[in-house]
């Protein structure tokens, strides 16, 4: 079963790797519109140091949602996951590697790029780890929560926004929590509490999406 | 791994199938014993494909049952999946993997492992050795077919096949291939389930046919 799991990770990073085209765009578009605000709203420092956690954590939230689409898609047009469904692995369990691949693929690169990122807000050094930290407990949760909502809107016709009208609702508290570690760090008092949830947030999701998602490809490919 | 010729291995009871508001088939069943062969065959959407769905489990019947060794195949779940080898209508190919990284992902997946030799025994088999190495983005349809069948040299253990449409767009020497490769792993003691356009007769011992009708509004 574990040789299953780490062909389907395998097999997603070669894909990704074989059509870079589409990891750069997810990354070119969190960083642009990133940059977008320094230069909308102006060179005030203390105004930009507020909004940086916000305005990272928002385009982030988008960029994955832009990723979402195709985490099944693909599979779903060449009847790959006919055969997943088939396969002597537990559904769920390949749904999670599917996951996992797709946030390799189209989260973490955005984890690694927020400090960055965050230097164009005057963001303060010290505060950079938590930012990271944050993106790197909450994208995965994104990801989870959004293998729900692609799983169930697959195949269908202006699938792209009915995804987004599910799923953004659902991402409002990691939103909330995510944004809240590094602005409570900022104001002094420190996000561990914030980090802590958002870690109970991933165990928890981890734990159930892949399942809901798993039911939800039955039903999409019946 | 069943040399149980004669005792009944897939079943199926009283099948209704409705798709939209079309009725497909009805109170259809079937008996398939180890070393049988089953082909199905009717006109197009006469619910060919429908019915290799239900029996693997991807579809559920509108009403009806399919049981496997007696047991309801929806009990079973994956003990019954990882008997099965089920090659559909789509290739389940990657354009941007060679065929040989394919074939590796399919086993895989049906939790079979294969080792890198036979994975290139089983494309030779199908004449597909000089391609082994290409992205399968540049090989025709065919010849993607063929990658997706190269499975069925990979699957002898498996007592069940069902292979939707294998033929299509094969030439002469693949189909000659294929219908070798059935008859040997029926001759083993599997059942095989196809479905065909092509008036083609594969040897074996014991072969039944169902031809599904041109459905009615349900």
């Amino acid at each position: 079963m574990t040789a299953a799991l780490r062909c389907v990770i395998v097999r997603d990073l070669l894909l990704a790797a074989r059509r870079s085209s589409d990891v750069l765009t997810v990354l070119l578009f969190f960083v642009i519109v990133v940059s977008l605000f320094p230069l909308g709203v102006g060179p005030d420092p203390a105004l930009l140091r507020t909004i940086a956690p916000g305005v990272i954590w928002v385009a982030a939230l988008l960029a994955s949602m832009l990723a979402l689409q195709r985490m099944f898609a693909s599979d779903h047009a060449d009847g790959t996951l006919e055969q997943m469904l088939l396969g002597a692995t537990p559904l769920g369990m390949t749904v999670a590697a599917k996951v996992l691949a797709h946030w390799l693929i189209s989260g973490l690169p955005l984890v690694l790029i927020s400090p960055v990122l965050a230097l164009q807000f005057d963001f303060p050094q010290e505060l950079l780890g938590v930012l990271a930290l944050s993106l790197a407990l909450g994208t995965p949760v994104l990801s989870l929560i959004g293998a729900i909502g692609a799983a169930l809107t697959l195949g269908l016709r202006g699938a792209g926004a009915l995804l987004s009208l599910l799923v953004l609702p659902l991402y409002v508290p990691v939103l909330i929590i995510g944004a809240g570690a590094a602005e409570a760090a900022a104001s002094g008092m420190g996000g561990h509490a914030q980090l802590l949830l958002l870690g109970a947030l991933l165990i928890f999701a981890g734990a159930f999406a892949p399942w809901a998602a798993a039911v939800a490809l039955r039903i999409s490919v019946e | 791994m069943g040399k149980k010729a004669g005792t009944p291995s897939l079943e199926a009871l009283d099948l209704h199938c409705v798709r939209g508001e079309r009725k497909l088939f009805g109170a259809l069943n079937f008996t398939l014993r180890g070393g049988g062969l089953l082909r199905i065959g009717g006109a197009n959407g006469s619910g060919k494909t429908s019915l290799l769905r239900i029996a693997c489990g991807l579809l559920e019947p509108t009403r009806g049952e399919v049981r496997w060794r007696g047991e309801d195949i929806r009990r079973l779940q994956e003990e019954f999946r990882r008997q099965l080898v089920y090659i559909g209508h789509a290739d389940a190919i990657k354009e941007d993997l060679t065929p040989a990284e394919n074939l590796q992902v399919a086993c895989t997946l049906a939790g079979n492992r294969a080792q890198r030799a036979q994975v290139g025994e089983a494309l030779r088999r199908l004449g597909l050795a000089a391609c082994e190495h290409l992205p399968t983005r540049v090989l025709s349809r065919g010849q993607r077919r063929r990658v997706a069948l190269a499975r069925l040299a990979l699957s002898e253990h498996a007592p069940l096949w069902v292979l939707d449409e294998p033929f299509t767009a094969l030439d002469a020497a693949a189909m000659d291939c294929v219908r070798g490769m059935v008859a040997e792993q029926v001759s083993r003691g599997a059942a095989v389930i196809y479905t065909t356009h092509h008036e083609t007769d594969i040897a074996a011992g014991t072969a039944q046919r169902i031809e599904l009708g041109s459905g009615t509004a349900a």
